[in-house]
C-alpha cells in the first residue's frame, strides 16, 4: 500500500496543499485534475525526483521520504516517454537491468518477456527517433516495467496518443493492472478515469477535493468544482448488449436503457446528461427510444434552472428551466414520464 | 532569375567579406615560389616546431578539456549566486590582449612564484619549456571548449535524466551513460575550437616560452630575420596542416552525430 500523509510542497509556480492519499495494492488510480492542478507535482514527488517540504510517504509500512529515487521501486513513464535518444529500444530496456548488474542470460530473458508482453518485439533494434508515438509509449512501458516496479506512475500516458491508439494501450494498461501491478495515472480527461480507474481522487489547486471509488466520485460530487469537472449524476454502472440489432445497457440486471454504441459487449458506464432528459405529463409519442414513468421525489434550485430528480426504475435527475418547472407543476409525489433519445445515452467501456 | 536591389547588396557585401578572409590567404599560397617551398619543408627547425605546436595544443586540450567537463556541466545543470559573475571569468581570456595575458600568467608560473618553486621540487620549469605553451595555450582556448560544453549540457534535457534516476541509475553513472553522450557533439565541437585556438596562439606563449619555438613563433622569427620571404612559406606549411587538421577532426565529429528524438 502507498500512503501519502499531509505532504505539501510548494514548486515553482505550483503548489500541494496537505495531501492524504491511499494506494492499495493492485489498484488501479486516477489522479484527475485539469492542467496547473499540481497532479504531475504530486507524482514527481511520489517517484522522488522533488522533495516534499512536509508530510511523509510510505510503501508497504516503509518510510519512503528520504530515500533516493533509485532506491523506491517506483517506476514512472513520463508524458513525453524521455526514451534516451543514443540508444536503440534494446538498450533503454535494458538500462535499467544493467544498472542492477544481473546476468546475461537472465537479462535476455527478461527483455525478450517484456517485448513479448508489450508487443514490440520487431522495435528492439530501431532508434527512439523512429518510432511513433504508439510505439514509444509501449516502449517507455517496457523500460519501465522490466524492473518489476512496485507502483507504476503514468502521468498522462494517452494524451499524445492519436485516438485509434488509446483504446489499443487502455486495453494494455488494464491487462498490466490486472497481472497485479498497482497503478497511478495522472489524467485530465474523466474519459480515461471511467474507462481505467478503479478508484480516483479529484485534485484541484494543489488540494485532493474528493477521492474514492469511480461511481461515488462520479455520481455524487461533493463540491461544485467536482460536478463542473466530473459531475455526471445520471451515471450507471450497466453491462452493454446487442438485442435483435440494437444495442442495450442493462443497469441494475432490469433496466434497459437503448443507446447508439459499437462498443463490444461487456460492461461499463452509461451517462446521460440531465439536459438531455425531457419530462411529460404523459407517455410521450415521439422517436425517442427510452421512455421511463416515474414519481418527482425533489427539485432542487441549480446555478441554471431547476434540477429535478425523478425515481423510474432508476433515480433519474433532470435540468429545466424554472418556467417549465412552474407551468408543469412538478411538485414531489407526481407522477411523470421521462425521455432521452438513444444518441444522448454515452457508454465507457470498463 | 530576377535578384532585388536588396539581395544584390546582400549578395555584394557576403563576397567582400569572404574575399577578405579568403584572398590574403589566397595570396600567400601564390606568391610561395616551389624551390621556397621545398627548402622549407625540410628545414628541421620548421619540422620540429609545427610538431611541437601540434603535440603541445593536443595534450593541452585533451588535459583541459578533461579538467573542465565537471565544471562546464556544473554551470548548465545548477543555479546558484553569482553565476553571472562565473561565467565572465570564463570569459576574460578571448577579451583581454594575449600579451597582457602572457604578462599575468608569467608572473604566476615564473620561477621565482609560489608556482614556480613547487614545480622545481620536481624538476618542472614552466618557463622555456613545453609546459609553459601549454599553460599558455590553455588559458587563452579554455573558455571555447567550457562555453561549448556547457551548452552541450544545458541542451540534454533533464527529463532524461530524471528518467534514469528512477530506472535505479546513480547521478554518476547517469552522467556517463546519458548526459555525457548526448552533450558529445558539442563538447567535440568545444574540443576542435580549443584545440585550433590552443594552436594559434603567439601573444601569451611568446612571452612565458620564446623557446623552444612553436610555428607562430617561428613564423614571427623568421620574417624578423629574413624578411617576408623566409616567413611565407612557413605559414603557408602551418596554414595548410591547420586546415587539414581542423578538416579532419570536424569530419570526425559529424560521424558522430546521434539521432535526437
Amino acid at each position: 500500500m502507498l500512503e501519502l500523509k499531509n505532504i505539501s510542497k510548494k514548486y515553482k509556480q505550483f503548489s500541494l496543499k496537505e495531501i492524504n492519499l491511499r494506494v492499495e495494492n493492485g489498484d488501479y488510480f486516477v489522479l484527475l485534475g485539469n492542467s496547473g492542478s499540481g497532479k504531475s507535482l504530486l507524482l514527481e514527488l511520489i517517484a522522488g525526483l522533488i522533495q516534499p517540504k512536509e508530510g511523509e510517504i510510505y510503501l508497504n509500512g516503509d518510510n519512503l521520504t528520504k530515500k533516493p529515487i533509485q532506491k523506491r521501486q517506483i517506476g514512472l513513464v513520463f508524458q513525453d516517454f524521455a526514451l534516451f535518444p543514443h540508444k536503440t529500444v534494446q538498450e533503454n530496456i535494458l538500462y535499467a537491468l544493467n544498472v542492477s548488474g544481473e546476468g546475461n542470460t537472465e537479462k535476455k530473458a527478461k527483455l525478450n518477456d517484456i517485448a513479448v508482453r508489450m508487443n514490440i518485439q520487431h522495435l528492439l533494434n530501431r532508434m527512439p527517433g523512429t518510432l511513433s508515438g504508439g510505439e514509444s509509449q509501449r516502449v517507455a512501458l517496457a523500460r519501465t516495467l522490466v524492473k518489476k516496479p512496485k507502483v507504476l506512475l503514468l502521468d498522462e500516458p494517452l494524451s499524445s496518443l492519436d485516438v485509434q491508439l488509446r483504446s489499443g494501450l487502455r486495453a494494455l494498461l488494464k491487462e498490466i493492472n490486472k497481472k497485479g501491478q498497482t497503478i497511478i495515472h495522472v489524467t485530465h480527461d474523466y474519459d480515461e478515469a471511467i474507462a481505467l480507474g478503479k478508484k480516483v481522487a479529484v485534485i484541484d489547486d494543489g488540494k485532493i477535493i474528493q477521492s474514492g471509488t469511480i461511481q461515488s466520485v462520479f455520481k455524487n460530487p461533493e463540491s461544485e468544482f467536482v460536478a463542473n469537472f466530473v459531475g455526471m449524476k445520471n451515471f450507471f454502472k450497466s453491462i452493454l448488449y446487442q438485442n435483435k440489432e440494437r444495442t442495450f445497457a442493462k443497469v441494475n440486471g432490469e433496466t434497459e436503457i437503448c443507446l447508439l454504441s459499437d462498443d463490444e459487449e461487456g460492461e461499463g458506464y452509461v451517462m446521460i446528461r440531465d439536459e438531455d432528459i425531457l419530462i411529460y405529463d404523459k407517455r410521450p409519442e415521439s422517436s425517442a427510444m427510452n421512455n421511463f414513468e416515474g414519481i418527482v421525489k425533489e427539485a432542487i434550485p441549480a446555478r441554471l434552472g431547476m434540477e429535478v430528480a425523478i425515481q423510474a426504475s432508476l433515480l433519474f435527475f433532470v435540468l429545466i428551466t424554472h418556467e417549465s418547472y412552474e407551468r408543469m407543476e412538478l411538485e414531489q409525489g407526481k407522477k411523470v414520464w421521462i425521455s432521452f433519445k438513444a444518441s444522448a445515452v454515452r457508454f465507457l467501456k470498463t | 532569375m530576377k535578384y532585388s536591389l536588396f539581395q544584390n547588396i546582400t549578395i555584394l557585401f557576403s563576397g567582400l567579406i569572404v574575399l577578405f578572409i579568403i584572398a590574403p590567404l589566397f595570396s600567400m599560397f601564390i606568391q610561395t615560389g616551389k624551390s621556397e617551398f621545398l627548402e622549407i619543408i625540410v628545414d628541421e627547425d620548421v619540422l620540429n616546431s609545427i610538431w611541437l605546436t601540434l603535440s603541445t595544443a593536443f595534450m593541452t586540450t585533451i588535459i583541459f578539456a578533461f579538467l573542465s567537463i565537471p565544471f562546464a556541466y556544473l554551470m548548465a545543470r545548477n543555479d546558484f549566486p553569482f553565476k553571472g559573475v562565473l561565467q565572465g571569468i570564463i570569459d576574460l581570456p578571448v577579451v583581454i590582449p594575449h600579451s597582457a595575458a602572457g604578462i599575468a600568467l608569467l608572473g604566476f608560473v615564473s620561477r621565482d612564484s609560489a608556482l614556480g618553486k613547487f614545480a622545481n621540487i620536481f624538476g618542472l620549469d614552466f618557463i622555456g619549456s613545453s609546459l609553459g605553451i601549454g599553460i599558455a595555450m590553455a588559458f587563452v582556448s579554455l573558455p571555447f571548449f567550457v562555453n561549448a560544453a556547457r551548452d552541450g549540457f544545458y541542451n540534454v534535457p533533464r527529463r532524461l535524466e530524471q528518467a534514469a534516476y528512477t530506472l535505479g541509475a546513480s547521478p554518476f553513472r547517469t552522467f556517463i551513460t546519458i548526459s555525457l553522450p548526448l552533450a558529445w557533439r558539442n563538447i567535440l565541437s568545444g574540443f576542435i575550437m580549443m584545440f585550433a585556438r590552443g594552436m594559434s596562439e603567439f601573444g601569451a606563449v611568446v612571452i612565458v616560452a620564446y623557446h623552444p619555438m612553436i610555428t607562430p613563433v617561428l613564423i614571427y622569427e623568421y620574417f624578423g630575420a629574413f624578411g617576408l620571404k623566409y616567413a611565407r612559406p612557413v605559414s603557408v606549411i602551418f596554414v595548410t596542416i591547420s586546415l587539414l587538421v581542423f578538416i579532419i577532426l570536424r569530419s570526425l565529429s559529424k560521424d558522430r552525430d546521434i539521432v535526437r528524438a
